[in-house]
């Protein structure tokens, strides 16, 4: 079970952590704490292990680079939630194993406690209501379950040298 | 039901039958990196157990965006690019030779049929020569040089059908910010878009590398040209040895859309500031000063460019308040300025002419602009910052525009130098 924090539309990847922070490290540990600083300052201290980032349409949208997603797993987020995702983010998110669920958050408010569950539901525990998440393709799923994209070729092609 | 293009490359290259939606385990035929983003995708590549470069022979590095180097972090990047093509044999072109989106086209490297991968997003260019190309992540370059594949989404097709006569003064950078600028930046988000129509089999390969070049600007994940006599024209000469199969899509294809645009009545188009979308006819720009330009980039340095702007340069001169930077797109494309005399009348008009490179494009270096100036470019993007300056404003044009208005200093309409 983790706390619900809920964010708008077109959380672009500037706002999840802002380029003037990226110019002293790129470490996702020590960028952790930066967290949507630019509109929720204070926020990646107060994040804690297992918590849900909630958010509209077109999460993630702006520059392509892998940081993004990277910054949000090293905060200990469990899933993002959002209506829709950028392309760029959602593919990255995939590949380094970030769970990015799409569902309607409207009824997801500040503060609730999630839990999520293997056949896709999101269970807000605080209103006692069931959301249904958009089932993922059986490819993209696998590639979930195995933790990121290179996990899950590893695994499926284990010897790397042709 | 018939198939798309991108349905069919996707499906020979997954090995099986593909449809839009499905998602796709695919073998790539080539793989694409260069100086801005190599860098990640060798972080990424530590996190691969054993990892190793599967085909060197289909994995090509390009020194084009700090070239030449502008600081010494930059060097030691450039040299950390040129130690692993050495430890792992992959094909790499060093500073000077040029822009990997010049280079790969210039040099047979993408052909008819291909599946390849860039950690660019300008990697669609490469579309023109009736292939898919789609710009990746680091993760999945290197994913790709590891396994020799990569997992796809098949994008639903978007048919845009281009009729009509160009007319005198407008080119094909000209229907790509009008394109842009009617479908918005996300009109093709996540779509393949299969381009035909008379204006299209009109137009030679040189045009069409500038027009899938843009679309990813709409958000599209490859931009893809029919093959045709334009095709082998532009292939003849390079003398291919492997085989490659050109790609039709099926008559009874699903399409998602289908959107037709006429030509015959298209002005130059102009790109305002701070978005690619933000289009207007030339018609309708007025008393805009500049006070630098910029020809060259991915979308605008090539031969046909260079003639362009000589033509109207000819027995003129820059405006004294116009700062003329030039980019050429590879060595090969000076080497052909040279030959027909375009790159000697850019000189004598003024231009500063920069080597082969993306030059300012990035904002790395070799022309940043000034706090509170409006800089014109024949680039693709004009986002805040790009050009590494904030305070300045960016224009996006076709070379013709950009040669009249440096006369003028101001955005000019090229017709009135084109008789």
């Amino acid at each position: 079970m983790g706390v619900a924090h809920t964010f708008g539309d077109d959380i672009n990847t500037d706002y999840i952590i802002a380029s003037s922070r990226k110019r002293d490290t790129v470490d996702p540990q020590k960028l952790a704490r930066y967290l949507m600083e630019d509109i929720r300052p204070g926020f990646g201290l107060q994040v804690k292990k297992g918590d849900f980032l909630v958010a509209g349409r077109n999460f993630g949208c702006g520059s392509a680079m892998e940081i993004a997603p990277l910054v949000v797993m090293a905060a200990g987020i469990r899933a993002v939630i959002a209506k829709s995702y950028a392309r760029s983010f959602y593919r990255n998110a995939i590949n380094l194993g970030l769970l990015v669920l799409e569902a309607d958050t409207d009824s997801i408010d500040e503060g609730d406690l999630l839990e999520i569950d293997h056949s896709g539901f999101i269970h807000d525990v605080t209103k006692g209501e069931r959301i249904q998440a958009r089932p993922f393709p059986p490819l993209i799923k696998d590639i979930l379950d195995a933790g990121g994209i290179i996990p899950y070729m590893e695994r499926k092609y284990p010897r790397s040298s042709p | 039901m018939g198939k798309t293009i991108a349905e069919k490359i996707l499906g020979y290259h997954a090995g099986g039958e593909v449809k839009a939606g499905d998602f796709v385990l695919a073998k790539a035929d080539l793989m694409m990196g260069n100086d801005g983003s190599l860098p990640l995708v060798f972080e990424a590549s530590r996190r691969i157990r054993e990892f190793g470069v599967r085909s060197p022979e289909k994995t090509i590095m390009v020194l084009d965006h700090y070239c030449p180097s502008p600081s010494k972090e930059v060097s030691r990047l450039q040299e950390e690019i040129r130690d692993f093509a050495r430890e792992y044999d992959c094909l790499l072109y060093d500073c000077g030779e040029g822009i990997c989106h010049r280079l790969l086209p210039e040099n047979g490297h993408v052909l008819p049929g291909m599946l390849v991968v860039g950690a660019d997003s300008h990697t669609v260019t490469y579309g023109a020569l009736n292939l898919f190309a789609t710009g990746v992540g680091s993760t999945d370059l290197a994913v790709a040089m590891n396994w020799g594949m990569l997992w796809f989404r098949v994008p639903e097709t978007i048919r845009l059908q281009i009729d009509g006569n160009l007319p005198r003064g407008v080119f094909a950078k000209d229907i790509a910010l009008y394109i842009v600028g009617s479908m918005g930046s996300s009109g093709a988000a996540s779509h393949a878009i299969e381009f035909r129509g008379s204006a299209i089999d009109e137009m030679d390969v040189e045009g069409r590398l500038t027009l899938c070049n843009m679309m990813v600007e709409t958000g599209a994940k490859a931009a893809i040209m029919p093959f045709d006599e334009m095709t082998d024209c532009w292939l003849k000469p390079l003398k291919i040895q492997g085989d490659h199969e050109p790609v039709k899509a099926d008559d009874d294809a699903h399409y998602e859309r289908e959107i037709a645009y006429d030509i015959s009545g298209l002005e130059p188009q102009i790109a305002f500031p701070h978005e690619v979308d933000n289009v207007q006819p030339i018609s309708s720009t007025r008393g805009v000063r500049i006070d630098m330009a910029f020809l060259g980039t991915c979308t605008n340095g090539g031969p046909e460019d260079f003639k362009t702007a000589a033509r109207i340069l000819r027995e003129r001169r820059v405006h004294p308040g116009v700062r003329f930077i030039v980019s050429p797109a590879s060595r090969k494309v000076v080497e052909e300025a040279l030959a027909d005399g375009s790159y000697q009348t850019l000189i004598e008009s003024g231009a500063m002419i920069n080597p082969p490179g993306c030059g300012p494009c990035v904002g790395a270096h070799g022309g940043i602009p000034a706090d509170h100036t409006n800089v014109l470019s024949t680039a693709n993007r004009n986002f805040l910052g790009r050009m590494g300056n904030r305070e300045a404003n960016i224009y996006l044009c076709s070379p013709a525009t950009l040669a009249a208005s440096v006369v003028r200093g101001e955005i000019t309409d090229p017709r009135e130098f084109l008789a």
